[in-house]
């Protein structure tokens, strides 16, 4: 009901997201732990696992170089997540703390609270990893325009998607403990079935059927693809649209949670 | 266009407003208009319905049964042009703490579709109205609580509402700020023409309003005045302060049985008689002192509060809701 008449007002949806986009990077950047944290967890993971787990894993012809190469667009949609997870356990605080009750009171549709969210996210996210990237490139990462392009392309729909599947799960709760919980439960094993860690035609049937199953699967192995030509198999179109048609329907989701599930404000 | 026409005279209306979280209802067929220009009080105690009928009135609930019209405009069919037309300052903070003053503000101009200079001299006026341009660099995690508050109504006043709706606007701030307060609000009401709502548990507070809704337990009890609230019991009350307390009470309770008599704060507060003229209540004063005079520290002839006015319409006590609501019933 609300939700129709909340999108009449089209003028301010512009300037709405624009408002509420900056005010998610201005306290992410004024938040000094929040960028170490960010960008110093993925880099431990990337020489830990790296370097030091990749080795035992060295199977068949595949040195520990290669393994360092084959984690790092893992460690790149670990970058997104926990972007993602930063940025919408936020909407929890926001609602404890009254923020967010006076943004749903102004003229603004929801949607344009949705799309400030899951920009803000995808912002934060692909500045990252961009700055990972330029650390990485003297490593000996492939670099032309074109890979460039869908390196950024491809993060700038992870960043949508997986912010946006933060943002279901932290819209109908109301305390940062559950998300915690919900975390654990379902955005870990989502990126460690993504075959960011290992290979899915290494692994068992049912374990190569999940990880086929997983839409973050397509995205990660769009970045294998613009970062080692040649080692993955991925079919660059079929791969984008599945990407694409999944970060569309996590957006559309979040709309409709927002529009129909009406959370008690403390 | 011609939908809005219609309640355009009222500033605010409510007509048979009723609301229930699962099966427990919480609003029960609560109704009242709202003069424009008015200062409105909802009192109650908690668990009386007023902050989900804040939660309504503001537009952060879906409106169920009734109708409501804000500022002219039905709600939630015309939800959006209402919200433009009303200013909200919620009982907890909406100020990011991690913002400064002005970026706060000037988020706010933004949600309400105001931009460039326009918006900038708005923001410049009101935060010297509230005496706050000095602090507009300032992170808002650096602004005392008083501060803070201004602010807040700074921010909500910036699309110049036609209607204002204040949810406890003094809780959390000192005795000083909150007289600052209430005088930004008066002189707001006076040169703008402003409506304004305000929740409130606090009986003092209520006294300035123009125009008082009571409610209990999700009902309207009162929609009045408060000086005509308080004509309801005509006559004065009497309060003994006496370290023999429950003698005076005990004895007292057989002379004058049929009385209401009862402890409140330490005192022994005795309601008038129906029909009681000033002159009962002087000799009802000096005959308590003939008797007990050794042993009363204090003895009071006071017009009656709201706080007895609640208990005459009720018939319990304002507070002693409080500790129902947690479960100890004293009843």
């Amino acid at each position: 009901m609300e939700s129709r008449t909340s999108s009449i007002v089209s003028g301010s949806f512009g300037l709405g997201v624009y408002t509420l986009w900056k005010r998610e990077v201005v306290r992410f950047l004024r938040q000094k732990n929040r960028v170490v944290g960010a960008l110093g967890t993925p880099l431990v993971f990337w020489f830990l696992i790296g370097s030091g787990v990749g080795s035992s894993f060295r199977t068949g012809g595949t040195s520990s170089g290669d393994y360092f190469s084959y984690f790092f667009p893992g460690m790149l949609l670990l970058v997104v997540l926990f972007t993602a997870i930063f940025s919408t356990i936020s909407l929890i605080e926001d609602r404890r703390e009254g923020f967010l009750q006076a943004v749903l009171v102004a003229p603004v549709p929801r949607s344009a609270v949705v799309a400030a969210k899951l920009l803000g996210g995808m912002t934060l996210s692909v500045l990252q990893c961009l700055l990972i990237y330029l650390l990485a490139l003297p490593l000996g990462l492939h670099f032309s325009l074109g890979s460039f392009a869908l390196v950024v392309a491809t993060l700038c729909l992870l960043g949508l998607a997986l912010t946006g599947i933060g943002y279901l799960l932290a819209w109908p709760l109301d305390s940062v403990q559950g998300y915690h919980a919900l975390m654990n439960l379902l955005l870990m094993p989502l990126w460690l079935l993504s075959g960011a860690l290992f290979p899915p035609d290494g692994s068992v049937g049912w374990m190569r059927a999940i990880i086929h199953a997983n839409p973050l699967y397509y995205g990660l192995e769009l970045l294998r693809a613009a970062l080692w030509p040649g080692r993955s198999s991925a079919s660059l179109w079929l791969f984008g649209a599945i990407t694409l048609l999944f970060t569309a329907a996590v957006g559309l989701a979040a709309v409709v949670i927002t529009d129909r599930v009406r959370v008690k404000h403390p | 266009m011609q939908a809005t026409t219609v309640a355009k005279e009222s500033a605010l209306s409510v007509n048979g407003l009723s609301y229930a979280y699962g099966n427990r209802a919480v609003l029960d067929r609560v109704s009242f208009q709202v003069e424009k220009g008015d200062l409105i009080g909802i009192l109650g105690p908690n668990g009386s319905g007023k902050t989900t009928l804040f939660r309504l009135l503001s537009t952060l609930y879906a409106a169920p049964s009734g109708m409501i019209t804000l500022a002219g405009y039905v709600y939630p069919a015309q939800a959006a042009a209402a919200r433009r037309r009303m200013g909200i300052v919620f009982q907890s903070p909406s100020l990011d703490k991690k913002l400064t003053v002005a970026e706060n503000v000037f988020h706010q101009g933004h949600l309400y579709g105001l931009r460039g200079n326009e918006l900038r001299k708005r923001v410049e006026d009101l935060l010297r109205l509230f005496g706050m341009e000095e602090r507009a660099g300032d992170l808002v995690e650096t602004l005392s609580g008083g501060q803070q508050r201004r602010v807040e109504i700074a921010k909500a006043l910036l699309h110049e509402p036609e209607l204002l709706l204040l949810d406890e606007p003094s809780t959390g701030i000192d005795p000083v700020a909150r007289r600052d307060f209430w005088r930004h609000l008066f002189a707001l009401k006076e040169q703008k023409g402003l409506t304004i709502l305000v929740t409130t548990h606090l009986l003092d507070e209520a006294e300035r309003c123009d125009r008082l809704l009571i409610l209990d337990r999700g009902k309207r009890v009162a929609w009045e005045t408060p000086s005509r609230l308080r004509a309801l019991i005509p006559g004065s009350v009497l309060s003994i302060r006496s370290p023999k307390l429950s003698e005076i009470e005990g004895e007292l309770k057989q002379l004058w049985a049929g009385r209401l008599i009862r402890r409140v704060d330490g005192m022994l507060r005795i309601e008038p008689r129906s029909e009681e003229s000033v002159e009962d209540a002087m000799r009802d004063a000096a005959s308590l002192l003939q008797r007990f005079g050794a042993e009363v520290t204090a003895l009071t002839v006071s017009q009656p509060s709201l706080e007895d006015v609640f208990l005459h319409l009720t018939g319990h006590h304002f507070e002693s809701q409080n500790t129902e609501s947690n479960g100890i019933s004293d009843q």
